[in-house]
């Protein structure tokens, strides 16, 4: 029993993580239709950012605020010279973009920092917490809660504000929002900067657990992205339990079957969902008539 | 209040617009009419700024249009119902009417929804249903009701009767006419010249890209010319 515990809390801590990366996703999916490859390179980048700016001597939290901040406005800087010049092609072509993106960055970041793995000091120390028999760290409960944020605020901004229903407009019929008065080149800019910031806090938040380096985002996106689909791409609730069951997925698979299934575990979910239930868990039918 | 001068247009190397003039007065309901590949499509998109224009001016209450961007322009008063009903499918009626007034955040846009649900009560009976259910002539009226929520000056309207069946489209054309007494300036695009003429106040005739005919609507309809041409009779 404390064993599957165990498991639990590992898979709900890194399940947590990719449920961030496929809120990710679910943003720029919402305005434009584009799901973002390089949505893993954001999580590095807040791990890889923080880890640079804590070792230049910089505060923790000062350090990860730049960060977040730094990789919105790389995210935001992707969508004007790369993805922008760029509309008006098949959303597939814009997908291809976002996967060069996330070579460049890669490629970026091994110049920039160094090819080594890197961590920082967990934010609420490293004793462990004993519940039931299992031991669950301080920082999982940071990286659970800040899904669980992310997850809220961007439900109410997608259900509850005006603006949240224009992004959704947008990637519906970008020629109707604009219209209506919506700045469509402005939702496509809020949710690059929206989507770059929260894989940034990704980042921030797991990396004392994960530990981060130039190169893995790759990673990071094929699990939020084997989430995201699970749940319904664009829903950010299915985003959320998707990301959370590809975890516990993963987790179990280590735990009962073998470690070296675990990263196949997430693939496999993928394809079944391809499969038997391209819509997802949460994803809604289209129903459309002409 | 709008005033089209040698207006150009081209889709690549293709001119389809040789240039337009025309005008539409404060109140008036102004009709271009014309067969499907004249341009008339392509005129309401240079108003609205979402296609390039190549030569010529727009002037708007006085004010030219040109660098204004498209999301700009509703807030000016210039409002267009685009052709083919485009909705926002996935979003209920509601919210499509809501993101019509997205400009806007004040009281009058609770009240205007209920202007748009007294004029098409079936919207209001639908109203937390996906857009993309509806059928077309349902569709046609929420997206008029939508432009309608933008406050406009001047509403442009793209081929309303388009496809729907002939109750339908009368029912349509009674809200066009009836705009006037709401101080709303219209400018219809149709190829169903007589219901269009017949409710007009003026009306263009199109022809490749050129007006070849203008004139009071009653005028035009009585024309033998037109009448041949569009009218069928």
């Amino acid at each position: 029993m404390s064993e599957f515990l165990q498991f639990l809390f590992s898979g709900v801590t890194v399940g947590a993580v990719y449920a961030l990366v496929a809120l990710g996703f679910t943003i720029i999916y919402n305005a434009s239709d584009v799901v973002n490859f390089a949505q893993g390179e954001f999580v590095m980048l807040g791990g890889m950012i923080t880890w640079f700016a804590h070792a230049a001597g910089l505060p923790l939290p000062l350090a990860a605020l730049i960060a977040i901040v730094a990789t919105a406005a790389l995210g935001v800087a992707i969508n004007k010279l790369a993805i922008e010049p760029a509309r008006g092609a098949p959303v597939v072509s814009l997908i291809i973009i976002t996967i060069g993106a996330s070579v460049f960055l890669q490629g970026a970041a091994q110049l920039v920092f160094d090819k080594q793995i890197h961590s920082f000091p967990a934010f609420s120390g490293d004793r462990p917490l004993r519940i039931g028999g299992a031991t669950i760290q301080p920082q999982s409960l940071w990286v659970i809660g800040g899904a669980l944020v992310v997850f809220a605020g961007l439900w109410l901004f997608f259900t509850r504000t005006l603006l949240g229903r224009a992004v959704l407009a947008t990637s519906n019929n970008r020629l109707a929002a604009q219209l209506v008065g919506i700045n469509t080149n402005f939702v496509m800019t809020l949710s690059f900067a929206l989507s770059a910031g929260i894989g940034a806090l990704a980042g921030v938040l797991a990396t004392p657990i994960t530990l981060t380096a130039y190169n893995v985002g790759i990673g990071f996106a094929l699990k939020g992205f084997a989430g995201a689909m699970l749940g319904g791409m664009g829903n950010p609730k299915g985003a959320l339990a998707g990301g959370f069951l590809i975890g516990l997925i993963e987790a179990l698979t280590a735990g009962y079957l073998s470690s070296t299934y675990k990263e196949a575990a997430a693939f496999v979910v993928i394809l079944l969902v391809l499969f038997f239930m391209p819509q997802g868990l949460f994803g809604r039918k289209s129903t459309e008539r002409v | 209040m709008l005033t089209v001068e040698g207006l150009r247009s081209r889709y690549g190397r293709i001119e389809v617009l040789h240039g337009i003039d025309l005008h539409v007065d404060s109140g008036e309901i102004v009709t271009v009419v014309g067969a499907n590949g004249a341009g008339k499509t392509t005129l309401l998109r240079c108003l609205s700024g979402v296609q390039p224009v190549s030569a010529g001016q727009i002037t708007f209450r006085g004010e030219p249009l040109s660098g204004v961007p498209a999301h700009r322009r509703p807030a000016r008063g210039l409002t267009q119902s685009p052709e083919g009903r485009q909705i926002f499918t996935n979003l209920t009626v509601e919210e499509n009417l809501r993101l019509g007034a997205f400009l806007y955040s004040d009281d009058r846009v609770e009240k205007d929804m209920q202007d748009a649900f007294a004029m098409f009560p079936i919207l209001r009976e639908k109203r937390n249903l996906a857009a993309g259910g509806l059928s077309g002539g349902q569709q046609q009226m929420l997206a008029m009701a939508r432009a309608l929520m933008g406050r406009p000056s001047c509403l442009l309207l793209d081929e309303p009767s388009m496809g729907l069946a002939p109750i339908i489209v009368q029912q349509i054309f009674d809200v066009v006419s009836g705009l006037k007494a709401l101080g709303v300036t219209v400018l219809l695009v149709e190829q169903n010249a007589f219901g269009a003429l017949t409710i007009a106040d003026r009306g263009y005739v199109m022809e490749t890209g050129r007006i070849i005919m203008q004139g009071p609507a009653a005028e035009l309809i009585a024309d033998p010319r037109i009448r041949e041409a569009y009218l069928g009779i």
